[in-house]
């Protein structure tokens, strides 16, 4: 970082989790936030720009190369690109039908996009945590004059809330929408209100309405929840521990030699996490949506 | 670390990249593999259909190679008689021809034999003339002793 101000461990890790904000100030105008309070006070009328930006540059990278292979793709031998592509499609494709049992055109191309734009997404958490912030600090501050240590970029979407819960809120809707359309409406209030707890006397029946929708009302609320929550806690977590590693090539040469060993240790590990992140979420997705189609 | 409007944008942005994917990513992608599986299968099913054909073709080869053997050995069977019928006809016909020789020799021998008697019985008969003219010392008239000279020859 350029400015002493943020050479400080707690400044330098505050600086990396502050998003670029654009939103509307308390007195009404709109603008860029310059620091995190500004941020904050904002409040809900605001929009992390560099969240948003790099999960569509993103989502249009694999939109746009798996589009110039699909308009390309042919029956005969695959070549280069399209045996990547289809070698992705088929393991949606093995994936959806082992878990999805109902017929609904949308799951597979939902999974996949969810499992390509996901991991895409998480894999720049494996660039170094200074590289895009330090060329997002000199565009500012030669293109915009601002104050480098004022600019903030977070480059990996996943570990924006907004980001994951977003995603599992658009899933979510998609579960009670086809429950409701498969189940019918008084169908998905049955399977509310009538498990676990059942009986055959009208009477205790009533009791256990309020019990049951309590109980199952919870474990629908936590799905969309677990479902974002895991993905950024684990990209969180992670981004967190190439911060802190990154904090010691600041302190001397012995505690760089090392950073770096552990960075290239944690980074190998992260891929693992990174995938198995975007594929839990693919599967609870095509699992979810398994839920919403099937009758009890 | 805000929840703000984000949260919509993010939601909105996943529904047009899934719908963009449902359109026009999915479908085309899916249709090359199906179609692939298709041709895969098509071409497992001619390949079987052509070892079949193949097995079928070798057992007619077989089955036509073995009846051709057959009929050779047929036609050799019967030249083989029919040659042997020509060499009895040739030796039958050649032992006819010798007893018909022997039979036509012996015929002349015969003819000759008998011709040889008939001249030395004339011969002997006029020899017996002869000698009996000389016996006689006088010339007999042959003329008058025709029929006597004739018993005499038959006698003979």
């Amino acid at each position: 970082m350029a400015s002493e101000e943020v050479l400080t461990a707690t400044g330098y890790i505050k600086h990396h989790l502050q998003n670029w904000t654009y939103g509307q100030h308390p007195d009404g105008h709109w603008g860029f936030a310059h620091s995190a309070a500004e941020a904050k006070s904002m409040g809900f009328m605001a929009i992390h720009v560099d969240t948003m930006l790099w999960s569509i540059v993103l989502g249009g990278l694999f939109l746009w190369l798996f589009r110039r292979v699909a308009v390309k793709a042919t029956a005969d031998i695959p070549t280069g690109m399209q045996n990547f592509v289809e070698w992705i499609a088929e393991f949606i494709d093995t994936s959806v039908r082992g878990s999805f049992t109902g017929r609904n055109p949308l799951v597979a191309p939902m999974a996949m996009t969810v499992f390509v734009w996901i991991f895409l997404m998480n894999l720049m958490d494996l660039l170094p945590v200074d590289w895009l912030p330090t060329v997002a600090g000199w565009f500012g501050s030669n293109f915009f004059g601002m104050d480098p240590h004022h600019v903030y970029f977070r480059v990996v979407p996943t570990t924006d809330p907004n980001a994951t819960i977003g995603m599992a809120l658009a899933v979510f809707a998609l579960m009670i929408f086809y429950s409701i359309k498969v189940k019918g409406f008084g169908g998905f209030s049955a399977e509310l209100t009538l498990h676990p707890f059942h009986s055959h006397n009208k009477a205790v029946q009533a009791i256990f309405i309020p019990i049951n929708f309590f109980l199952e009302f919870v474990s629908l609320i936590a799905k969309p929840i677990s479902l974002s929550l895991r993905l950024f806690g684990n990209m969180y977590a992670g981004e967190m521990i190439f911060i802190l590693i990154a904090i010691m090539f600041s302190a001397g040469m012995t505690m760089g030699v090392l950073g770096s060993v552990l960075q290239l240790g944690w980074a190998i590990f992260h891929i693992l996490i990174i995938t198995l992140q975007a594929f839990i979420f693919m599967t609870l997705t095509i699992v979810y949506m398994d839920m919403a189609h099937s009758e009890h | 670390m805000n929840i703000n409007l984000t949260l919509i944008g993010q939601s909105i942005t996943f529904a047009v990249f899934v719908w963009f994917c449902m359109k026009f990513v999915w479908p085309p992608i899916m249709a090359a593999l199906n179609e692939r599986k298709q041709k895969i299968a098509d071409g497992l099913a001619a390949a079987e259909r052509g070892a079949h054909e193949q097995e079928l073709a070798q057992k007619k080869a077989t089955e036509t190679l073995h009846e051709a053997k057959q009929q050779a050995q047929e036609i050799i069977n019967q030249a083989q008689k029919r040659a042997s019928e020509i060499v009895d006809e040739a030796k039958e016909g050649a032992r006819a021809e010798a007893s018909r020789i022997v039979t036509a020799a012996n015929a002349e021998i015969e003819q000759e034999v008998n011709r040889a008697r008939e001249q030395l019985r004339s011969q002997v008969a006029s020899l017996a003339v002869a000698g009996a003219g000389r016996v006689l010392k006088r010339e007999i008239d042959a003329a008058a002793n025709e029929d006597l000279l004739k018993d005499l020859v038959a006698e003979l």
